[in-house]
């Protein structure tokens, strides 16, 4: 199975549009914390459920540097491809 | 030019609202003074303290209270230094000693906060290639040293072993050591670790397991040793990693350990080296809170019966109360509009407990949190219940039905 950022960000984009409370506009661009009004504990625990469904593991020190939804796809393909 | 201060616009306006929203700031409640380990004065007013983590009531220990007398005339009132130049005193290593050996262990490390005890040890124990494999609901001083070590960071879901299990089973191969941490018993919501599951899947993977025994240590086990202890698995914790602020009613933290490395950790890390040691009083006074503890297992079965007194009288009366009975009771409520006019109709009415407000709970709810002693007689107790049932009506969280 080979992930791409694109493939990877329509699946968190997915996964965000599952909550009602996400707006029904976002892209890749979108900030997380910014744009989609999470907070630090909601953007981990989103995290988490990205994890379970890619089986990989974002070290949360990685996270600090993650703002867009891009930047969290890229990240997980980095990993995955370092894995 | 931007204002220093602009980033805390967000939390003056949140406490603003709170303030208004019940005539009180509950982060500033003012104990004015205790009157016995149950009863303290706030507001002018005698209230029942249901919320001071004092599992035993040995801050107010008359053995600790002479200890500490004892050591002030003797040794002065503190140590002005750090525990690796002039701040070990003999007091210091008697004290390491006893907490050993009550564990059962090699050795011990006293720090002046359980705070810095896990500061110190997660980002002491862990380097840049290792891992650390924290429960999602830890504490803030486990954070704060997983943020204060340069390892790699990974959260399980909350009590979770098979997710613990699946996250180091994806590290199969990567090279580093696997620190695993978990609480006893959580803070905030009094979940209990399954920690006879945690302790198989560190066996498993080869892991090392800390276990914060914080709420647990005088609560749990046979000996009061903490969930460990409590479900036979002590062998397979490497690091137990506690509190005197809790059911030793003193202040200080500490780590035991059977790794003879311990002492190397006492060289690298920085919250131990670099402040000061307890004062001589606080050392007295934990030994000798530390032979109550050991001397009255009473307190102990007082403590559960208590705690299942409250449990069962919050049940009964309609609250959404923990699932699992521990000295630590949390009341989860739905919203924000009830939890704060109960929080301050409870204290109104005599009843102290801790307001805890999302996002520092667990699942975004607000929480009235309650810690029982095993000092509380049941009266009290039970006065406890019938305040809360008032409060709950009054602030629409519980209906008339269920009187
Ligand atoms: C789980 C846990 N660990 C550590 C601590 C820190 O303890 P101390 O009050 O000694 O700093 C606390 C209490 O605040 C706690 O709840």
């Amino acid at each position: 199975m080979s992930e791409t950022v694109e493939s990877v960000s329509a699946l968190i984009i997915q996964k965000l549009l599952a909550n009602p409370k996400v707006p029904r506009d976002i892209d890749g661009n979108c900030k997380i914390m910014e744009d989609l009004a999470f907070d630090s504990l909601a953007v981990m625990n989103f995290v988490m459920e990205v994890e379970d469904t890619l089986d990989v593991s974002v070290p949360l020190d990685k996270l600090a540097d993650i703002r867009t939804i891009n930047d969290l796809a890229k990240c997980i393909v980095d990993l995955k491809n370092k894995g | 030019m931007t204002s220093l201060f602009s980033k805390f616009e967000g939390t003056a306006s949140a406490l603003g609202a709170l303030v208004e929203a019940g005539g009180r700031n509950p982060f500033a409640v003012v104990i004015e003074k205790p009157i016995s380990s149950t009863v303290g004065l706030i507001e002018g007013r005698e209230t029942l303290l249901f919320g001071t983590n004092n599992y035993l009531g040995l801050s107010q220990s008359e053995r600790a209270i002479k200890a500490a007398q004892d050591a002030v005339s003797k040794y002065g009132v503190g140590t002005t230094g750090s525990r690796i130049a002039n701040g070990t005193q003999s007091l210091h290593r008697q004290l390491e000693q006893r907490i050993a050996s009550y564990f059962g262990r090699r050795d011990a490390m006293v720090f002046s906060t359980g705070y810095q005890a896990n500061l110190g040890m997660i980002s002491t124990l862990v380097g840049k290639d290792d891992y650390l494999i924290l429960d999602a609901d830890s504490h803030a001083s486990i954070y704060d040293g997983s943020r204060l070590s340069p390892a790699q960071v990974i959260r399980f879901r909350h009590n979770d072993a098979d997710d613990l299990h699946k996250r180091l089973k994806r590290l199969d191969g990567t090279p580093g050591a696997k620190l695993i941490v978990v609480e006893g018993i959580y803070s905030m919501t009094g979940n209990v670790a399954p920690i006879a599951e945690m302790a198989a899947v560190k066996r498993e993977t080869g892991a090392y397991l800390l276990v914060d025994e914080a709420h647990s240590f005088g609560v749990m086990g046979k000996k009061g040793l903490g969930v460990a202890e409590e479900a036979g698995v002590e062998a397979d914790v490497d690091f137990v990693v506690g509190t005197f602020s809790k059911s030793l009613g003193t202040v200080g933290g500490y780590c035991v350990s059977d790794h003879p490395e311990l002492e190397m950790v006492r060289l690298n890390c920085r919250p131990y080296m670099f402040t000061a040691s307890l004062p001589p009083e606080v050392i007295a006074a934990t030994m000798a809170a530390l032979e109550d503890l050991a001397d009255h297992p009473e307190l102990r079965t007082q403590l559960k019966e208590n705690a299942a007194r409250l449990h069962a009288g919050f049940h009964r009366i309609g609250l959404n109360a923990s699932r699992q009975v521990s000295p630590v009771i949390a009341v989860t409520l739905e919203t924000l509009e009830q939890a704060i006019p109960m929080w301050n109709r409870l204290l109104d009415l005599g009843v102290y407990v801790n307001l805890s407000l999302p996002p520092a709970t667990p699942d975004h709810r607000p929480l009235l949190r309650c810690s029982v002693m095993a000092t509380h007689t049941a009266a009290q107790i039970d006065q406890a219940i019938e305040i809360f049932r008032q409060a709950g009506l009054e602030a629409g969280a519980l209906k008339e039905t269920v009187a």
